[in-house]
């Protein structure tokens, strides 16, 4: 069996992080919670595991996503990870079928060259040995990249790159120095025997022609193997960790476990998942808009994984949602995020003792201490609506007087027995307590308005609001459907309740993050717009929207930011020209209107003007008292 | 006549030079906006908590610059965050971050649950 | 003396300061041409009832502004709007909005200012609640001779919203617009004379009364009127069953949330810079302020040089004012003008 001392320091690397991944496994399946361990168990020998597998080729080695959102920082991502893996499987290969013995060593497949320097040189051995060449040519030219993307940023199409911190730094340097080290010793070899194909070939014979080959080649192979040994026992502290563990992650996904409320194993997984790719940074609307650069999800997971006190990242954020969309690793990063707004006052994170730092505690996030004293104990006895439909205005649409009035006259106009919650104004849903990490109380709230609703024997909730749609779906224990108004109006005229006339007017919709992506309405306000007006798309639609920057989500940023925010958008959503900005939610109203030259309205209030102007002809509108007496007569 | 009826009645005065003013300092540095608020009412017209409760945004921001912490400890954790108050006050004051700082700093600074 | 003698200066905006200033460059000697966008010259004044301090009939004012500006070496082009300024050498070329170029020797700009359009404050109800109402639309009530709400009947109980579009960060205008207030008084003075027994109240953050003989007017209107002042911001109105309105207010004196139902509500709407100020600000490179009126070349001793030689501000287009101000600003204009005829002449 052929041994040379180099190959040490790649073994102890390789053989520590394999025992690593292993207990680091066990650690996180064993805090999974018992339903999720099932699911995982379940989700490994079942179907999930074949998606999985797919899920981590596309994403894992090829970087489909990163690919579909900037073409440069895919293929750079890629070269790395698949040409890598390509590297090993095909190395396995040929150390497996040229090499004296099989089933051999990893090391005897890393280092196949310098244990056989004279393979290669003719038939198949030669276009096998062109293959390996070509791709170590692959990954190089990614790693070009990824050294230029370091230095200037711009270049690959991205804003902002991530910052690094040492160890990070040691490890970047020990990462970029595996696949050079690797060329020249192969070179080096190759030209002291006349091997080697295209790259390493050509550039053996050309090195060796002025320098000793033999003796030049062995330090390369020392460098190669150092390189690699150091770059596996420093990942557990870098953020190269995200490599095994989105392996894990993916099949813990596949398996149907979600982050929740609470702080645990996925969402520690979904951390260290992180590849710092920066994508999310150029999704932000903080940073390309407000210039706030240190908050984006990128440096949430960071802080998270050092157990840094994120309590202020984590509140200065709009709760979007676009990062999580964009995240090529699929990290729910808004729940991540409402965690780490949940928590308590700082506490010193744990980071003395390099074993802590391999084996962190298990929550990055402490629990909030709580008080047990009610905090509403005030709110007031409240008078029980009775009506088939409830209407939840909401905080915000009693500041958009003119979208309650068109719902008003909607409601009036479809002839359903209706009756207000919040009339004069009512006790607020509970989302924005929520949103700022504060449940208990949330639930008090959650508590009263429930009563009302239990009480009223109503079959339908509408709200116009989807800060307060979102709670009610979501938080809120009703045996009533909850309609956003654009759902509710889009029913009326299916079935006939109310009809509307076509305005001749361009309507551009901006999508609210709130009910769009955060709650995955995006037909309904647009088949409604499409029916009463000319509707033109922006750019900016269903899943990209932008936010409107007023947002209830973050607590930190001041008047003027938000202004920034809401004017870049403004800016891109009107660039069609349209003669009204349409959106579906009181506070992007009142956000957009303070900033927009163009008129901004709800779709309620266009609606409302549809139905204000004549139009039913004199034979149908018969039908349409019929109809609504049947409605009538239902209850 | 010296004295005469002062042992029996509670200083009236806002006692600005004694008076504790270290929670609005710590409001005041982390959310500045704190500092621009010009008693329009605005906010504390608009709350619904105001309407059913003592409460008064207004109220508790001028009392807490004043050093008068007392009722404001006491109403600060009746607001509902809802965000009204925000919408409409004509200076810009961040009024939420303003309660959220106000209640961590009794927490922190005075070590008090509020 | 005689450096204006036939220089052609051309008056951007036929309102109190463009009219008043044409006069008075005309009496210097000038040749003015006088572009009022509009069909008639007047501006705002014209759709006002009566003045303060002294309730006097804008008309009054008016006759004698038209007046001023009735003189042979002024010629006055109604419907014609300035697009863009331009040096050329010593002159000023101004672009209208018909095509044609101007040819002057200076250009003084009167673009006076707009009214907020109170729509933008949608939480009071402009333009949806039928008895929201905007101080200027109550002066046309006022000059029409009947204070109705809109189903005809008369009010009985009105309120004046203050600082409507004006110290308001939320629709970008810090500054306050120093004319409202006063306005309000004087507003809720002539509501009682039309509607005797009618209940007045004023929503105030500040009573700015800093004119001569306001605050005098203040406290006319406390004590032989009888209109209420209750400080606090109006945060939202709404309206009941049989459309009266409801104000959301806090009383901040007392301390209290407060809430009123009224008949009639008046908005003081703020001023802005006016739109065409603007577009001639972004199209010649003129410097504006961050109110966004335009700034002058120096507070103290420049209020009617602009950063561009040859170019000149009168009135409201550099900062709220008063008729009174708007006036004597107007006049100070010819000073540096003829001025600045005497220098590049010399
Ligand atoms: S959170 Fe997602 S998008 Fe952001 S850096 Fe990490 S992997 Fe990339
Ligand atoms: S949720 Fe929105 S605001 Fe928050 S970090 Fe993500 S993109 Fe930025
Ligand atoms: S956020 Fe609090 S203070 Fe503001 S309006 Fe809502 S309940 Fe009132
Ligand atoms: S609305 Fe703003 S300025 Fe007015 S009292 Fe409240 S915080 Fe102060
Ligand atoms: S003059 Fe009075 S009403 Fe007008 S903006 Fe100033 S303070 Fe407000």
């Amino acid at each position: 069996m052929k041994f040379d001392p180099f190959v040490i320091p790649f073994n102890i690397g390789l053989f520590f992080i394999l025992i690593y991944a292993v207990v680091r496994s066990i650690i996180w399946f064993r805090a999974l919670s018992r339903p999720d361990k099932l699911r995982l168990q379940r989700g490994f020998f079942g179907r999930p595991f074949g998606q999985s597998l797919k899920e981590i080729f596309l994403e894992s080695l090829i970087h489909r996503k990163i690919f579909k959102t900037n073409f440069l920082l895919g293929y750079m991502h890629m070269s790395l990870a698949f040409g890598w893996f390509l590297l090993i499987l095909f190395g396995t290969i040929e150390a497996d079928i040229f090499g004296d013995s099989h089933l051999n060593p990893p090391y005897k497949a890393i280092f196949f060259k310098y244990f056989n320097p004279v393979h290669g040189m003719t038939g198949i051995e030669a276009a096998y040995s062109f293959l390996m060449d070509l791709i170590l040519a692959f990954i190089l030219s990614g790693l070009l990249l990824a050294v230029i993307k370091r230095f200037y940023s711009r270049v690959v199409g991205m804003r902002k790159t991530t910052k690094l911190k040492t160890l990070d730094r040691i490890a970047l340097t020990s990462l970029w120095m595996i696949f050079p080290s690797r060329l020249l010793a192969e070179s080096f070899t190759s030209g002291a025997y006349g091997s080697g194909s295209f790259l390493t070939g050509s550039l053996g014979s050309s090195l060796a022609s002025f320098l000793p080959a033999i003796e030049m080649a062995y330090p390369f192979w020392w460098l190669y193997s150092i390189s690699l040994g150091t770059f596996f026992i420093l990942l557990p502290l870098t953020r190269y960790m995200h490599i095994p563990t989105e392996l894990f992650l993916i099949f813990a996904r596949n398996s149907g476990i979600r982050t929740g409320d609470q702080p645990g194993a996925f969402m520690e997984m979904q951390i260290y998942s992180c590849s710092s790719c920066g994508i999310c940074i150029d999704a932000c609307q903080l940073n390309f808009s407000a210039g706030i650069t240190n908050i984006q999800s990128a440096y949430l997971m960071k802080g998270l994984r050092n157990a840094e006190d994120v309590r202020d990242i984590a509140s200065n954020c709009l709760m979007c949602g676009r990062c999580d969309i964009k995240c090529p690793v699929g990290i729910e990063l808004t729940p991540v995020r409402m965690i780490a707004r949940r928590s308590g006052d700082s506490e010193a994170g744990s980071k003395n003792g390099i074993w802590k730092k391999y084996f962190p505690e298990r929550h990055p996030v402490a629990p909030e201490k709580q008080s047990h004293e009610p905090a509403y104990g005030w709110l007031p006895e409240a008078k029980v609506p009775k009506a088939d439909v409830l209407y939840y205005a909401g905080c915000m649409t009693h500041l958009t007087p003119a979208v309650k009035n068109a719902m008003v006259k909607i409601l009036d106009a479809s002839g359903v027995n209706y009756d207000f919650i919040d009339r004069d104004g009512g006790v607020c849903c509970g989302r924005p307590l929520m949103l700022a990490g504060q449940d208990r109380e949330a639930r008090e709230l959650i508590n009263y308005n429930s009563q009302l609703i239990w009480k009223s024997g109503a079959t339908t909730l509408v709200t116009s609001c989807p800060i307060c749609y979102k709670v009610f779906r979501e938080s809120y224990y009703l045996n009533v459907e909850v309609l956003h108004h654009t759902q509710f109006i889009r029913r009326l005229i299916l079935k006939g309740s109310i009809r509307l006339s076509f305005l001749r007017k361009k309507v551009s919709y901006h999508t609210p993050s709130e009910l769009g992506r955060r709650s995955g309405i995006y037909d309904d306000p647009k088949l409604v717009l499409m029916h009463v007006a000319r509707f033109q798309k922006t750019g900016f639609d269903d899943e990209n929207s932008l936010c409107c920057g007023g947002s209830l989500g973050n607590t930190r940023i001041s008047h003027d930011q938000k202004n920034k925010i809401a004017l870049d958008a403004v800016h891109e959503l009107t660039k069609a020209d349209p003669d009204i900005l349409a959106t579906a939610c009181p506070l992007c109203k009142k956000t957009f209107a303070g900033v927009s030259d163009t008129p901004v309205a709800d779709i309620a209030e266009i609606v409302a003007e549809a139905l204000s102007l004549p139009v039913p002809p004199a034979g149908r509108k018969g039908k349409k008292i019929l109809k609504h007496r049947e409605t009538a007569n239902i209850d | 006549m010296e004295g005469f009826g002062f042992s029996v009645l509670k200083e009236r005065h806002i006692n600005y030079d004694a008076n504790d003013k270290s929670i609005a300092e710590y409001i005041a540095e982390r959310e500045p906006s704190f500092r621009t608020c010009i008693e329009c009412g605005c906010c504390s017209a608009t709350c619904t908590t105001g309407a059913f409760t003592n409460f008064s945004l207004r109220e508790l921001q001028i009392l807490l610059k004043r050093g008068e912490n007392e009722i404001a400890r006491e109403q600060i954790s009746k607001c509902m965050l809802c965000g009204k108050c925000i919408l409409v006050c004509p200076r810009g004051v961040n009024t939420r971050n303003v309660i959220l700082l106000a209640r961590e700093a009794f927490r922190k600074l005075m070590k008090n649950e509020v | 003396m005689h450096k204006a003698d036939k220089k052609r200066v051309v008056v951007i905006g036929g309102g109190a300061a463009g009219l008043e200033a044409a006069g008075q460059l005309a009496r210097a000697g000038c040749i003015v041409t006088l572009l009022e966008k509009e069909s008639e010259t007047g501006g705002h004044v014209k759709n006002w009832y009566h003045l303060f301090p002294d309730i006097r009939n804008s008309d009054e004012v008016l006759k004698y502004l038209v007046r001023q500006a009735d003189h042979g070496n002024i010629t006055v082009r109604t419907g014609v709007t300035a697009g863009s300024l331009e040096k050329n050498g010593k002159s000023v070329i101004v672009k209208t909005s018909r095509g044609e170029r101007i040819i002057s020797d200076a250009v003084v700009l009167a673009t006076g200012f707009d009214l907020f359009d109170s729509r933008r404050k949608e939480e009071y109800g402009y333009d949806i609640y039928h008895n929201v109402i905007s101080s200027a639309d109550l002066e046309v009530m006022f000059r029409e001779g009947s204070v109705k709400r809109h189903d005809g009947e008369i009010p009985q109980r009105i309120g004046f919203v203050h600082c409507v579009g004006s110290r308001d960060s939320k629709v970008n205008n810090l500054y306050c617009s120093k004319l409202c207030c006063v306005t309000a008084v004087k507003q809720a003075m002539e509501i009682k004379k039309h509607i005797e027994n009618a209940r007045v109240y004023c929503f105030y953050m500040d009573m700015r009364m800093g004119g001569a003989l306001y605050e005098e007017l203040y406290k006319e209107s406390q004590e032989s009127y009888g209109i209420v002042y209750i400080r606090g911001k109006v945060s939202e109105v709404s309206d009941n069953i049989d459309s009266r309105l409801i104000v959301k207010v806090e009383d901040t004196l007392a301390g209290r949330p407060l809430r009123m139902e009224l008949d009639m509500l008046v908005l003081m709407a703020g001023m802005e810079m006016s739109e065409s100020g603007m577009r001639l600000a972004e199209s010649s490179d003129l410097q504006t302020a961050e109110n966004r009126f335009f700034a002058p070349a120096d507070h103290h001793f420049g209020s009617n040089r602009s950063n561009m030689d040859g170019v000149f501000y009168a009135g409201t287009c550099t900062a709220p004012m008063n008729i009174t101000d708007t006036i004597s600003h107007a006049r100070a204009v010819v000073a540096d003008v003829t001025d600045y005829f005497r220098n590049i002449n010399a």
